[in-house]
């Protein structure tokens, strides 16, 4: 339907491999000295994750977009191609990444966006980083370039290596290239909001998840509960009209959310991010509390010991993340001694000498 | 295939064992009971196991997995059978542990739209079991009447509607596996993410080589308040092909869309009476869903999109008993097909949407080269390729043939961008396109992560993941663009 070179800009193949070539020698090289390497995008996400020593591996200048055809609704792209090229291209051509990644900073790349596996506001209705997944290529501990997965949208051979590396944080492989599944652009949005109390919101929010109603986003931020619709014009109508509440006509208000730019995401110096399943009842957290995701996604902002905010969620069946403010340390929700004992050797499948930004997501591995 | 085991003695002092350690599980040790485990769904593979074992507790299942890796038996776990890979087909040495008594939803939570169940649950009941909350199960392979949410989980299966609902991986939050150790290990949890590796996208689709499913969370959602269902008629496969890409170009992502050439047309018409055009070359069917008002925006929309692309007529289902009469065609293929001829191949490779018309034209050309019918009928708004190949094992020479020709067609999937397997699986019956598709670095990578979880190799062992040995012999016959796959061999 439309022709490959109006869609992609295809890089010098030279450089690619140069790259690629390059990192491969510069892993096996830091294997050799057992020198541990700090695998970096556009460092918008330096924040996230425990804080590491390392020689730099710098991903950016690989990038551009490989290949991108809107009838497969697939997109490849070099790991330090910058999300905001890439979504620039899929808007042209009335697509979207599905995920709403959240920027943190303008220069932030697909493979940092992969690799920390964060999503946005659409998340609980349009999939997570790791479900748009559909192939990857990376690097491993050894320094080899593997190829996994593929541009289709269904593909059960091989273990599912490229959704294990999102949110692995590098610590498994330098991501090279990623395919993402696409989607087309709502034709329709419309943002509500309701005053509400956390309690009243989280009900109102679980119920109706529970009906076919075409929601895209939701969030309370103490006193208010805003509430996404997109889809076709008079779907989006039509439900706008059932829910009533209020009509918020602000076009970046769920930007804002996304990226942390609204006052309460923003301003808060020490802030949890806890995810429990939807209709948890309010949570007993000290400090203030943002909801996203129907009440799957909970921001606390406190200074409250770690300790006491993770016992908040124990017996919930979630877990909590110090996202910013952290001791550098204390970061990731512990693993219980079985699961440990696997992601220990999963690294030690893909890292054996540990060299992949060890210690980035657990102090173990 | 050899039947019998390598000693009689064997399976006879591996039953005792397991009766002095399992005195009230269930346990089958002479031939004729182990008969009917002999294969899956791919019934040309045919082994008996030393002995089955069906637990009905965690402890059992964790005391069996102890006793093969203290014993250095393989261990294969089954679910219904309904596999079409070989992946449930016994080791003639070592126990087939079938989680039939698994069978129990344990707990729905209509608050976070979720269900606790064990993985001998049939995928059916689960949507049943929640139809009355106003929810349900998304994936729905074909087999969901009969195939279990444990054997789901191991193939990463799909359905009719996982365009726009996604795969099992979609549609799952947390699973509790026993590991040949004989841990009990929670992957993923209750909330939308967890922390650590996504172990979860690692084992959905593991086929049973990295632990024994003994729970699964899956997610429910909605029921979607409208459907409505559009079958088009094409003159052509080719443009049949095309009008899917156009209507996904067009920005529609249907909830079904799937599609049939004329032979399944005409066998599914004699067999069920769907109400069929049985004169078109190939027919879509399309299903939106929705509210109301979104489905008759889409319908509209899809409408125009298909006459642009050659449709050649179109019908909507004019209510719901219509709409489930077009879709009983559709479900009732594959036995229709089993009317037609002694005997088909399913294979099931993905490609890139817009080679459909390609691929479809290619398939008839080596149908005709081989003297084997092949027919469709498959996952079109995917990609997901079913190409039925019609044979008769009775006659000599027509098994061996049908996979030759099965192997060319996946080929043809690797060659144009695509895969060897979308939804089925590699299990046994596609071991040797893996050699095809990936190269010995990947192929490294999978055993050292099969290692990390199963380091003694004992769960399904051989399935899934040649070894670089086998792709080096296969590679020896298949000298692929005048160069050998696996150059670098001596490296390992
Ligand atoms: C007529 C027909 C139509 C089909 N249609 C579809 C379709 O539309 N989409 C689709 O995706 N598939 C389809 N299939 C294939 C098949 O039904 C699926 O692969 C299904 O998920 C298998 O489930 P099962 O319970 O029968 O598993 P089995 O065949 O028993 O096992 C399959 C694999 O899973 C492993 N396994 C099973 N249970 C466990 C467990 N508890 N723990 C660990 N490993 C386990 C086995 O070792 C084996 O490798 C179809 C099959 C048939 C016969």
């Amino acid at each position: 339907m439309h022709p490959r070179s109006e869609c992609c800009n295809i890089n010098d193949g030279l450089l690619v491999s140069e790259f690629v070539q390059q990192s491969c020698e510069a892993i096996k090289k830091a294997g050799e000295a057992r020198a541990p390497l700090r695998i970096q995008g556009g460092g918008t996400k330096s924040f996230y994750g425990r804080r590491i020593q390392g020689e730099p591996l710098e991903t950016g200048s690989h990038a551009g977009i490989v290949d991108y055809e809107p009838s497969e609704l697939v997109i490849t792209a070099r790991a330090g191609t910058p999300l905001a090229a890439l979504e620039a291209k899929l808007a042209k051509f009335g697509q979207m990444l599905p995920f709403e990644p959240p920027y943190f900073g303008g220069a932030a790349t697909i493979g940092g966006t992969v690799a920390s596996g964060l999503s946005g506001p659409r998340r609980p209705y349009a999939g997570a980083v790791r479900d748009l997944v559909l192939g990857c290529k990376l690097i491993n501990g050894f320094g080899e370039h593997l190829t996994f997965g593929g541009q289709v949208m269904k593909n059960v051979a091989g273990y599912d290596i490229s959704r294990l590396m999102v949110g692995a944080l590098g610590t498994l492989g330098v991501i090279t290239e990623v395919s993402m599944k696409v989607v087309p652009r709502p034709v329709a949005s419309a943002t509500l909001a309701f005053e509400y109390t956390q309690r009243e919101a989280i009900e109102a929010m679980n119920r109706w998840a529970g009906q076919p109603l075409p929601l895209s986003a939701t969030c309370h931020d103490g006193d208010r509960l805003y509430l996404r619709l997109s889809g076709t014009r008079a779907g989006v109508q039509s439900a706008a009209d059932e829910l009533g509440g209020e009509s918020v006509s602000d076009d970046d208000f769920w930007a804002r959310v996304r990226d942390h730019r609204h006052p309460f995401l923003r301003t808060a110096p020490a802030l949890w991010r806890l995810s429990v399943p939807p209709a948890t009842e309010p949570l007993d957290t000290p400090g203030s509390t943002f909801i996203e995701w129907n009440g799957g996604l909970r921001w606390v902002a406190t200074d409250a010991p770690a300790r006491v905010v993770r016992e908040c969620v124990d017996g919930t069946g979630g877990h909590a993340i110090w996202f910013r403010g952290h001791d550098g340390k204390d970061v990731f929700h512990p693993l219980d001694r079985e699961k440990l004992a696997l992601h220990r050797n999963v690294k030690r499948a893909f890292d054996p000498v540990g060299i992949l930004n060890p210690g980035r997501l657990y102090a173990e591995i | 295939m050899p039947a019998t085991p390598k000693s009689l003695r064997t399976r006879a002092s591996v039953a005792a064992d397991l009766s002095r350690l399992l005195p009230n599980c269930h346990l089958l040790a002479d031939e004729e009971s182990l008969r009917p485990y002999e294969c899956d769904a791919l019934s040309a593979y045919r082994r008996l196991p030393l002995v089955v074992v069906l637990p009905e507790t965690l402890g059992e299942v964790r005391t069996v997995a102890r006793y093969c890796r203290d014993k250095g038996v393989p261990l294969v776990a089954r679910g219904a059978g309904t596999g079409l890979s070989g992946g449930a087909l016994p080791i003639e040495d070592g126990i087939l542990c079938s989680l039939a008594k698994f069978d129990r939803i344990l707990h729905i939570d209509p608050a976070n739209r979720s269900a606790t169940v064990q993985p001998g649950v049939r995928n059916l009941a689960v949507s049943e079991a929640v139809s009355h909350l106003g929810l349900y199960y998304a994936p729905d392979p074909s087999s969901q009447i009969a195939c279990t949410i444990g054997g789901n989980v191991a193939e990463n299966s799909g359905g009719l509607h996982c365009l726009k609902y996604g795969l099992t991986v979609h549609n799952i939050l947390k699973l509790k596996i026993v590991t040949i150790e004989g841990e009990l290990v929670t992957i993923g949890g209750d909330a939308l993410d967890s922390p650590g590796y996504d172990f979860l996208a690692l084992l959905t689709g593991s086929e049973g080589l990295l632990g024994i499913i003994v729970e699964v969370t899956v997610k429910l959602l909605p029921i979607p308040e409208s459907a409505k269902l559009i079958m088009a008629s094409f003159d052509d496969t080719g443009s049949a092909g095309h009008a899917v890409g156009d209507l996904v170009a067009a920005g529609i992502i249907p909830g079904g869309l799937e599609m049939m050439d004329n032979a399944v047309i005409r066998a599914t018409e004699d067999f069920v009476h769907a109400g069929y055009d049985t004169d078109a070359a190939a027919i879509l069917l399309c299903e939106l869903d929705g509210t109301p008002e979104e489905v008759t925006d889409d319908i509209a929309r899809v409408k125009e999109v298909l006459e642009q692309s050659g449709c050649t007529g179109m019908q909507v289902a004019k209510d719901e008993a219509q709409r489930q009469q077009f879709w009983s065609g559709r479900k009732a293929a594959f036995p229709a097909i089993g009317a037609m001829s002694p005997d088909y191949y399913c294979m099931d490779g993905t490609i890139p949407r817009r080679k459909l018309g390609e691929v479809l034209g290619r398939m008839a050309e080596m149908s005709r080269r081989y003297g084997l019918r092949v027919v469709n009928v498959f996952h079109a708004g995917d990609g997901n390729l079913h190409p039925l190949i019609l044979y008769d094992a009775n006659r000599p020479g027509e098994l061996e043939r049908t996979e030759a020709l099965g192997a060319d067609i996946l080929q043809l999937c690797v060659d144009v961008g695509g895969t060897i397997t979308g939804e089925h699986g590699v299990g046994i019956e596609k071991i040797d396109q893996m050699c095809v598709q990936f190269d010995s670095m990947a192929l490294s990578q999978f055993h050292a992560v099969k290692e990390a979880f199963d380091p003694v190799r004992l769960l399904n062992p051989d399935k899934a993941i040649p070894t670089l040995r086998r792709c080096s012999e296969f590679g020896g016959m298949h000298v692929q663009r005048g160069e050998l796959k696996f150059p670098e061999l001596e490296r390992f």
